[in-house]
């Protein structure tokens, strides 16, 4: 394989990590105000992915850094081409991120309150527009002969890129539903499960759609396989869901977001960026990619240290593998003075 | 307003925000790690609970030292799109390593340490803060690398086909010698900063505490670690500053003598501690003034040959062609703004240099566990935190401003780096966006850290059961 498509597959690799881990903590957080009824409970959904939240957005850093790195060309023009759409996702995670830590730092309702607001929001302003980019991505955008994105803002929110930001915020909720199913104990994890549930429903559905869409506009035999794929497991994990299997759950919701997100590369290469002009240019893995030299060096450090990221992080999941209920939450300890 | 001048106010502005809590997160880890060693190690209960103390700002800290850090990530695709195009080969790489490397250890080390109090032996959950220390250094290493490539660009070659830059030496760049000199600079500065942190926190609660004997000897313990830390720190950073000093001379010429508002070439050239009138050339008058030190610092001798920023310019438009930044840097084409180089290059020595002295006088006065009340000691303890934080903050703003107007020394200017097709509104947009959001920040993040300081260190809490299912956590949000 040229080295030029190991690194497309490698940065869709980044991509699918980031969504599947990230998505269940999106998830939650989308879901505080649903799934939590008091404060006890809304600090036991923080805190299923309180030691994890962090390290499953590093996924997002290295995919940018990566892609700055194999291909140049895409990280100038994506970046800069969509710029007030990642602007808003960086405030979210931003205000989510300092949230999180924050939060149990101070006392009062005020306090408290104002966080799970910026948890909230912080959570589906990147939930839906993660989806608006990756559909407008794989339709393809005003990119003019040099390489630049040419389209404004609103060129970004067409109907079809719409549908995919419903789809991806609809699977990180479900995704976040069945991974508080599997974390908690109590009343807390029957509500989740039930509201999966319902949520899978509608989430199945919508992705259905999309990614048919995503077929006809822009697929080939082997997206359309990794869809169909992807839509087996999506109901296989709804029947788990129904069976009060939480493992089997999750790893349904998981393994149907992992094939979504490989369709949608699969279904873009070999272009990385295709342009909508008749004049434009479409970026590819080939014109658009670092040279075989640095993309050789970062070969070998991605193969060295990717298993090595992969086991310890495991490791992190299983030192946290215990459900955690409402008896769990320890006494608030933060100083009385805090506003 | 032109998109390239907004650009820079940006970048300038979200990096030296996330650089005020950079070096506290690296000094800060590590004196914490050494606390919670000390802890394991002794099995005194003082160290566990300044363990517990300063690991809680530490965090406060952190968390926004990581928000931020996400915007540098993606800025230089938003905001400087042609010169990702033009370095990606070489830039990016690092960057991508950093992120494997370095952001994953710290990010799933720390959930561990937060979370792990019950959950992982004594000697495992201080070996997860120390891994967070390793890789906030492996960050620091990779990013400094990227860095010193702008500043001294090795182990690239141009190609005329594409119009890039294209790595073919990978070793020369992660060796750059710049890079060898900016990154124990750039660390050891860090631990002065965590250090003076520790120093004036502990120094402040423990004039609090003085009817209580016992936190009393807690609180110095920290103090004194602190100290001896933040001295031995600064006297590395003085070294290690001197070497830069010599190889800026070598590849930047021009930033050397800016930084002294040197016009002519000159042997036995001074160092100016104080000057009146315009640093343009004209009028400067050097009120004090060490003879042949500027020659020192940047050639190793006091009768050294230091070049002119006169000089220099000539050479340079032989060189390079005439001044590619002249619009925004008229009419010292090529030189940098000299009132900014000179005065940043002397307070970041002078005021890391008060640091130093500070901890100085504290570790004298502590001796045999005494605690000195008086205003005086009262202000320095505020301001042993707030000196190293300033003194890194005007040392990049020398740095990079230095640089100007190159972005890339002599292959690419920073008015060819912006992002050809961004409007001046957008990225007026996004700098206020960041700069309001990061002054609320600022005010939480300062206040929650004052909230802490007057509470105190925690009394440990009762001992605990055998673990079982049940029991409450250790520790949640
Ligand atoms: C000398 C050290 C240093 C310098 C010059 C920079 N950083 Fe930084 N950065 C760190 C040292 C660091 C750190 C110590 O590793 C941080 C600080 C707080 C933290 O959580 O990690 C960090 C955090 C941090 C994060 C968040 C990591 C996470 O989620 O865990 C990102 C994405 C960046 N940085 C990226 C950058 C970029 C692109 C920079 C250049 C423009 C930059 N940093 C300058
Ligand atoms: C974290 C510490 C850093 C601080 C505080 C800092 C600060 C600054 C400042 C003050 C400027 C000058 C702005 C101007 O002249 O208009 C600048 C320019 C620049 N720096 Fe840094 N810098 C830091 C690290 C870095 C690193 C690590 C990189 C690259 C990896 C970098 C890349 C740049 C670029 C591309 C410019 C040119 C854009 C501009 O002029 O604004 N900087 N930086
Ligand atoms: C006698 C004392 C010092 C000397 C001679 C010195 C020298 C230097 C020089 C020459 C540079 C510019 C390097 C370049 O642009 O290539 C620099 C940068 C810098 N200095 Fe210092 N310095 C001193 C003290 C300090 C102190 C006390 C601090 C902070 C606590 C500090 C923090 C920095 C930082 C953050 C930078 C920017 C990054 C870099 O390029 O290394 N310096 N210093």
């Amino acid at each position: 394989m040229e080295l030029t498509t190991v690194w497309f597959c490698l940065i869709a690799v980044l991509w699918i990590g980031y969504f599947t881990l990230e998505g269940f903590d999106f998830g939650v957080g989308m879901l505080l105000p649903i799934l939590a009824h008091d404060e006890v409970e809304r600090r036991v959904l923080i805190n299923t992915i309180g030691p994890v939240w962090d390290g499953n957005e590093v996924w997002l850093l290295v995919a940018g850094g990566a892609t700055f790195a194999a291909f140049p060309e895409w990280y100038a023009t994506l970046f800069s081409g969509f710029y007030l759409p990642l602007l808003l996702i960086l405030l979210a995670l931003i205000v989510r991120g300092v949230a999180f830590e924050y939060r149990a730092k101070g006392h009062g309702v005020a306090w408290r309150g104002r966080w799970d607001i910026a948890i909230i929001v912080g959570s589906w302003v990147p939930a839906v527009l993660w989806g608006v980019a990756f559909a407008d991505i794989v339709h393809g955008v005003p990119i003019a002969a040099d390489g630049e994105y040419v389209g404004g803002f609103f060129n970004l929110l067409h109907p079809y890129a719409l549908l995919g930001g419903l789809t991806t915020a609809l699977l990180f909720l479900t995704h976040g539903a069945v991974f508080v199913s599997l974390k908690t104990d109590g009343p807390i994890r029957h509500e989740a499960r039930a509201l999966a549930a319902r949520l899978g429903i509608l989430a199945a559905g919508v992705t259905v759609a999309f990614l048919l869409w995503t077929q006809l506009d822009s697929g080939d035999l082997a997206s359309g396989l990794l869809f169909v794929g992807a839509a087996v497991a999506l109901v296989a994990g709804l029947v788990a869901v129904g069976a009060a299997r939480e493992g089997w759950a999750f790893c349904g919701t998981f393994v149907a977001i992992a094939l979504g997100v490989a369709g949608l590369f699969v279904a873009l290469f070999p272009d990385v960026m295709p342009t909508t002009l008749a004049d434009g240019a479409s970026l590819t893995t080939t014109n658009a990619a670092a040279t075989a030299y640095t993309l050789k060096i970062m070969t070998v450090v991605a193969a060295v240290f990717t298993p090595l990221v992969l086991l310890y992080q495991s490791w992190s999941y299983w030192v946290f593998r215990r459900r955690i209920t409402v008896e769990h939450i320890p006494a608030d300890h933060a100083p009385a003075t805090a506003r | 307003m032109d998109p390239l001048d907004i650009a820079r106010w940006q970048f300038g502005i979200v990096t030296v925000y996330h650089f005020l809590f950079v070096p506290i997160t690296i000094g800060l880890s590590a004196i914490v790690a050494g606390y919670e060693t000390a802890w394991v190690r002794t099995g005194h209960e003082h160290w566990l609970r300044l363990t517990k103390f300063f690991g809680k700002l530490f965090l406060i800290n952190f968390a926004i030292g990581v928000v931020t850090g996400i915007v540098q990530e993606f800025q230089f695709g938003m905001n400087w799109s042609d010169y990702s195009r033009f370095v990606g080969d070489i830039f990016g790489a690092p960057l991508a390593i950093e992120g494997l490397l370095a952001f994953f250890l710290e990010s799933t080390f720390l959930g561990l340490w937060i979370f792990g109090w019950d959950r992982l032996p004594a000697r495992v959950h201080a070996a997860c803060i120390w891994i967070v220390h390793v890789g906030t250094l492996l960050s620091a290493y990779f990013i400094l690398a990227a860095n010193s490539w702008m500043q001294h660009p090795v182990g690239y070659r141009f190609n005329p086909d594409t119009g890039r830059a294209e790595l073919h030496d990978f070793a020369a760049v992660l060796l750059n010698k710049v890079q060898l000199a900016t990154f124990p600079h750039v660390v050891l500065s860090a631990y002065l900063t965590g250090a003076g942190f520790v120093v004036g926190v502990a120094f402040w609660s423990m004039r609090r505490t003085r009817d209580e004997e016992d936190d009393r000897r807690m609180y110095l313990r920290a103090v004194r670690t602190g100290a001896a830390v933040a001295l031995v720190a600064a006297l590395g950073v003085v070294v290690s500053g001197d070497v830069q000093g010599k190889i800026m001379t070598d590849v930047q010429p021009m930033k050397m003598a800016a930084a002294e508002g040197l016009y002519d070439t000159t042997d036995h050239a001074p160092f100016s501690l104080l000057t009146i009138g315009k640093l343009d050339g004209s009028t400067a008058t050097n009120i004090i003034e060490m003879p042949g030190l500027l020659s020192f610092l940047g050639t190793g001798h006091f009768d050294g040959e230091v070049q002119g920023i006169n000089q220099l310019r000539a050479e340079y438009r032989r060189t390079y062609g005439t001044d590619p930044g002249a619009a925004y840097y008229s009419p010292g084409d090529y030189t940098p703004i000299v009132p900014v180089t000179y005065w940043s290059f002397r307070l970041m020595i002078g005021l890391g240099l008060l640091a130093a002295a500070g901890a100085a006088l504290i570790l004298l006065a502590t001796r045999r566990g005494r605690a000195p009340t008086g205003r005086f000691w009262l202000w320095l303890a505020i301001a042993m935190p707030l000196l190293p934080v300033a003194a890194n903050s005007f040392g990049w703003i020398f740095t990079e401003m230095g640089r100007q107007p190159w972005a890339v020394f002599g292959l690419m200017t920073t008015a060819q780096a912006v992002s050809p097709g961004v409007g001046a509104g957008t990225v007026l947009t996004s700098l206020l966006a960041f700069t309001v959001v990061y002054a609320v920040l600022a005010v939480i993040e300062v206040r929650l850290v004052l909230t802490y300081i007057r509470a105190g260190a925690e009394p440990l809490p009762e001992p605990v059961g055998p673990d079982d299912t049940d029991r409450p956590l250790a520790f949640a949000y």
